[in-house]
């Protein structure tokens, strides 16, 4: 018994591990009837893998058995892998015993299609009602849409789970025609558009009636795979601009391709995942959301990609010298916001410090911001003399020289390749 | 320069402030009785921590400061620094003597230190919020014991206690030896007098204290550390930055 459910873990936490997302944040279910959990306000990462990346959730499938046959998955029909599922009990027990001993947030949940779509989706909500009705279970719930699950289903789960996700895979509809034929974007767009009306309606009643239960109140995300298809970063960012704006979207997680099959289609096994490039779509991606850039001023036909070497607040800045110095004891929020090296925190602290007095070097050095790196970008009240202006070029040498970069130990002045 | 030696309490910290303004000092050294060191030719004053004093200088407070920065004020006294205790006495005097707003001023150096600080504490308790592990015993208390940074054991309560609503838990700072108790119905302080005993290695107690269940659960979630990581994507700086090598100790799934 203890060696199949040993087994069984192994096997469905391995399968699952591609799915990026591990977000336990933005749900407001409170521990209300005395029972275990509370998944109210900011997530809790309680541990780290080697990669780096957050465990925060007890991420497994219900089952790798799959009918589909697509290319970039580990669990794809075709692949000769050993295959577990488990019971309906087993997830419950494995949540909640994990949850007690202060290991998880709560439980992600998703699964190979077997059968059908319904009777996968059907699977999945029986165990998210037990855990809530039986269970008493107030911890988060992140529960995977299956495409062509009935509405019906849909609704019930949306009920129970905190989150709900379905995969883009592929940020173009060509490249996902390309590794798997039977899927396409409108399979994903459908039901996330049928969960994010129901999220509103029912927001809207609940304005006006009390009693309205709660509908996946921590909203939808999705995820791209990066670089297993020849997308340009314009493309990978344009989509996923339109599925934030569409479809009222939380997240767009990025996943770097991991070679896992010999598929001639794909990266040979045994590629470096593209994890610069990812970590640069990342960044884009927080640009959008928290710097009020529009997408279309960091990629666009004349810039298709992101640099390498720097990051692409400062690769905008560089190429938009003329809105450059920003004096930071009069400039408005919105344009200190966009100076590479100062962060929301340290643009809020400005704003409301500058109140009291014009800021000086030593004041914004102790602020937090990321002075190197401003400094060629602002104006402060000590700011010494500039007789000229310096060229783009010149900026990001002297940055690169300075800086111990993540990635590059020495500056590279070249062009990338791709 | 005036030398006030207060008893390390908060109470004691503010009565300091209010007698600060009775005594109508100018400069004021604040010093702990733990860390005061008799100087011969400088008498120091000494604070006799009074309630009533301490509270009419915390409404004070409370009347110009919104709840999150009272609770910022709380949060640095926890990091028990010489240094903080200082830089609470002049970020209090400085919004005494200033009118309401005077808070937003980040360029005030002690404004940053106690914003500051208060940053550091709180990641400290988010740290433990993550990082404590418990041990279900076979009288069915789920057990755990820290050695944070600093005092957040204060700050944990209500945390836990929503979160653990139907379980009985124990959580024990071996550091500061005292800890937390919830009976299924409110939290309360605790002292053990066998902590000497007890492994200063976290997650260790005894096998025959333990729930029969116990050893299959702690296999279980290795287990699954385990398989969750993809090694391709290995990035130890990234994976220490988040996890400090102090924090290991804690971490069940880090252990042989």
């Amino acid at each position: 018994m203890f060696e199949r459910i040993r087994e069984k873990l192994g096997i469905l936490a391995d399968a699952a591990k591609y799915d990026v997302s591990c977000s336990s944040s933005g749900s407001n279910r409170k521990n209300e009837n005395k029972g275990l959990g509370d998944a109210e306000g900011t997530g809790i990462c309680h541990t780290y893998t080697e990669d780096g990346r957050c465990v925060s959730l007890l991420k497994i499938l219900l089952t790798n058995h799959c009918i589909f046959d697509c290319a970039f998955c580990v669990s794809r029909r075709s692949n000769d892998i050993k295959r577990a599922a488990f019971t309906v009990d087993e997830v419950v027990e494995l949540t909640m015993n994990f949850y007690r001993r202060n290991y998880i947030e709560g439980l992600f949940l998703s699964s190979g299609i077997f059968k059908n779509a319904d009777y996968t989706m059907e699977r999945l909500v029986r165990i998210v009602k037990k855990l809530r009705n039986e269970e008493r279970f107030n911890g988060y719930i992140h529960l995977k849409t299956i495409p062509g699950a009935s509405e019906e289903l849909l609704k019930e789960a949306g009920l129970y789970a905190d989150r709900m996700s379905i995969n883009l895979e592929m940020p173009t509809e060509s490249g996902l025609k390309l590794l798997a034929p039977d899927k396409s974007h409108e399979d994903v767009k459908k039901p996330l558009e049928y969960i994010r009306q129901n999220i509103e309606q029912l927001s809207n009643e609940k304005a006006l009636i009390k009693s309205v239960p709660k509908f996946v109140p921590a909203g939808q995300s999705t995820q791209m795979v990066i670089g297993a298809t020849p997308e340009s970063d314009k493309e990978i960012m344009h989509t996923a601009n339109a599925f934030y704006k569409n479809f009222s979207l939380k997240r767009v997680y990025y996943s770097g391709y991991i070679p896992i099959s010999d598929d001639s289609r794909l990266p040979v096994i045994g590629s470096q995942p593209p994890l610069i490039r990812e970590n640069r779509l990342y960044q884009t991606d927080w640009l959008m959301r928290f710097y009020g850039f529009d997408v279309k001023e960091i990629l666009n036909d004349a810039h298709p990609n992101l640099d390498v070497d720097i990051d692409p607040k400062l690769s905008w800045a560089l190429r938009n010298l003329e809105q450059f110095p920003v004096d930071v004891n009069t400039a408005d929020y919105h344009m200190i916001l966009r100076v590479p090296g100062i962060g929301v925190g340290s643009a809020l602290k400005i704003v409301q410090a500058r109140k009291f007095g014009r800021l000086y070097k030593d004041q914004l050095k102790k602020i937090g911001l990321s002075f190197n790196k401003a400094k060629h970008f602002i104006r402060y009240a000590d700011s010494p003399l500039q007789l000229r202006d310096y060229e783009a070029g010149h900026i990001k040498g002297v940055i690169l020289a300075e800086s111990s970069s993540k990635y590059l130990k020495t500056a590279k002045n070249q062009l990338s390749l791709f | 320069m005036d030398i006030y030696v207060f008893d390390g309490t908060l109470e004691g910290l503010l009565t300091a402030v209010f007698e600060c303004y009775k005594r109508k000092s100018e400069a004021v050294k604040l010093v702990s009785t733990l860390h005061y060191v008799p100087d011969v030719f400088k008498e120091a004053f000494t604070v006799v921590s009074d309630d009533l004093k301490a509270k009419r200088v915390w409404g004070g407070l409370a009347k110009k400061l919104d709840a999150v920065w009272m609770q910022s004020i709380f949060k640095s006294f926890l990091s028990e620094q010489p240094a903080t205790f200082q830089d609470l006495f002049e970020f209090i005097r400085y919004i005494i003597d200033n009118p309401a707003g005077a808070e937003a001023n980040f360029g005030n150096k002690y404004v940053l230190e106690v914003s500051q600080m208060s940053q550091k504490v709180h990641r400290e308790k988010h740290r433990m919020e993550a990082f404590i592990r418990f041990q279900k015993t076979g009288d069915g208390i789920f057990y755990a014991h820290i050695d944070p940074d600093f005092n957040v054991l204060p700050l944990l309560i209500k945390h836990f206690k929503n979160r653990y609503a139907d379980q009985k838990w124990i959580i024990y700072d071996l550091r500061r030896k005292y800890g937390l108790f919830y009976d299924l119905d409110k939290v309360e302080e605790i002292t053990f007098d066998f902590t000497t005993e007890m492994s200063p290695s976290l997650n260790a107690l005894p096998q025959a204290v333990l729930d029969p269940t116990e050893e299959l659960y702690a296999t279980l979630w290795k287990d699954y550390f385990r398989s969750v990581n993809i090694p391709a994507r290995k990035n130890m700086k990234l994976h220490i930055r988040h996890v400090p090598k102090r924090y290991w100790k804690y971490l069940s799934e880090k252990q042989e």
